[in-house]
Formats: C-alpha cells, structure tokens, sequence
C-alpha cells in the first residue's frame, strides 16, 4: 500500500503521457465519421466520372462541400490517430519518432490542400 | 538469491511469447488485422481525392490528367478495392464498440461478427456500385 492519492496515480496519465485521449478521439472520429461516409460514398461516388464543370458545380453545393470538409479534416486526423497506433506497434525509438512525425504532417499537409481546394471550388 | 535477481542491471534472455508466425490464422485474428490493413490503405485513395479536388479547382488541363488517373481501369481498381475497404473497416469500427462495451467476446459470437464484417462489406460494396 503506498500512500498515494486517486489523484496522484493519474497524473503524467502512463506511458503514453496523454492518458485515454488518443483512444477516445478514435471513438470519437469514428462515431462521427460513421454518420457521414455513407451519404459521402454515394454523393462522391455520382460525382467522380463527370467533366470538370459537373464536377466543379456538385463540389461547390454547401451540403457537398460541408460533407467533404469533414470528411477531409475527420478522416485523416482518425487516419493520422490509427497510423499512430500501428507505428507505435512495430517501430521503436527514433523510427517511430520520425514516423509519428511524418504521418501527421502527411495528414495535416492534406487536410490543407483538400480544404483549399475545396474553399476555392465553393466559394 | 531473489536480491541479487533484482540488482542484475545487464540485458537477459527473456522468453518470447508465441510470435505471429507459429499462430495458426484464425477468423478473430485476421478480421482484425484486416481492420488496420484497410484503414491504413485508404490513404492511397485519400491522397488520389485530394489531388483531384486539387486538380478540378486549379485548371481544365490540370483537371483532365488527375481524372484521367482516377477514372482509368487502375483508378477504377484502387476507387473499388478502397470502397471495399472503407466499408470494411467501417462494420470492423462498430465491431470494436460493441467489443469495448465487454459484449460479444465469446467465440462463437465473435467467429460470427467477423463473417458479418466480410460478407457485409461485400454487400454494401456492391449496394454503393449500384447507387453511383
């Protein structure tokens, strides 16, 4: 029995260091993610295949290009978190540093792009 | 002894637990390794979307040579495959929240969510086909 408190054992949240919030932000990315690729999939999926003003002209409605904000931002943040997870699985040290490193800035680097493209489209 | 076990600093021979590779492949586990698979590999889609949505708000050229990329027969390919692949890991994600509530963990329940995963995102694949 050591003497310390509920509190006391929580803090610095283990190994990981950010405690249960990677594994909730999946859950939380997923449940969401989960109400809207469906309507995604369809609403894409009739899009792609068209010239550039068919294209141009679905992109730009609100409802699309709100769906496919989202879709952008929340699936690679959920992409990024699940890469994480496995790199943490299979690498060590300053591999999975890097690694960590690179799937972010992949994902963030992409978040930008879709979302530019899509305020320019839109808007 | 028990002293001396503990104050040891140097590297020892641990055991090994039984590795990935003298397990035989059963349902549970490759229904599992399948829901990483397919989430990591979507991102070979995401970067094809983002670069056509690139393409279509920059120039009519520009917009020509990524949906040339996206709507050839290996475009057609890697679009199919990773509709098949996002709704697997979709039924896989749901399958993880009932399995992180405690329920359906006994194998034979487990043995049948895993076959309702594939056969499921077949089915749904094939819906989505006839939807677009």
């Amino acid at each position: 029995m050591r003497y310390l408190t509920a509190r006391k054992r929580a803090e610095g949240k283990g190994a990981a260091g950010t405690g249960t919030e990677h594994f909730w932000y999946m859950k939380m990315s997923g449940v969401g993610l989960a109400l809207i690729i469906p309507i995604f999939l369809v609403a894409f999926g009739r899009t792609l295949g068209g010239d550039r003003a068919e294209v141009l002209d679905a992109m730009s409605h609100p409802a699309m290009a709100i769906l496919t904000g989202l879709v952008i931002f929340f699936g690679l943040r959920h992409y990024a978190g699940g890469a994480q997870t496995m790199i943490e699985d299979y690498a060590h040290g300053m591999t999975r540093r890097a690694l960590i490193i690179a799937v972010t800035v992949l994902s963030y680097g992409m978040i930008a792009t879709g979302l530019f493209a899509l305020a320019k489209i839109a808007l | 002894m028990a002293e001396t076990d503990l104050a040891r600093t140097e590297q020892v021979e641990r055991p090994l637990s039984p590795h990935l590779q003298v397990y035989r492949p059963q349902l549970t586990s490759i229904t599992s390794i399948l829901t990483r698979i397919t989430g990591n590999a979507l991102i070979v889609a995401a970067l094809l979307i983002v670069w056509w949505l690139l393409a279509a708000s920059t120039s009519d050229d520009y917009f020509a040579m990524a949906d040339a990329v996206l709507t050839s027969w290996f475009g057609d390919l890697v679009m199919t495959l990773s509709l098949w692949a996002i709704w697997y890991h979709y039924l896989a994600g749901l399958r993880h929240f009932y399995f992180d509530a405690g329920k359906g963990l006994e194998i034979e329940t487990a043995e049948k969510l895993g076959w309702g995963c594939i056969i499921g995102s077949v089915v749904l694949t094939v819906i989505t086909l006839f939807l677009v």
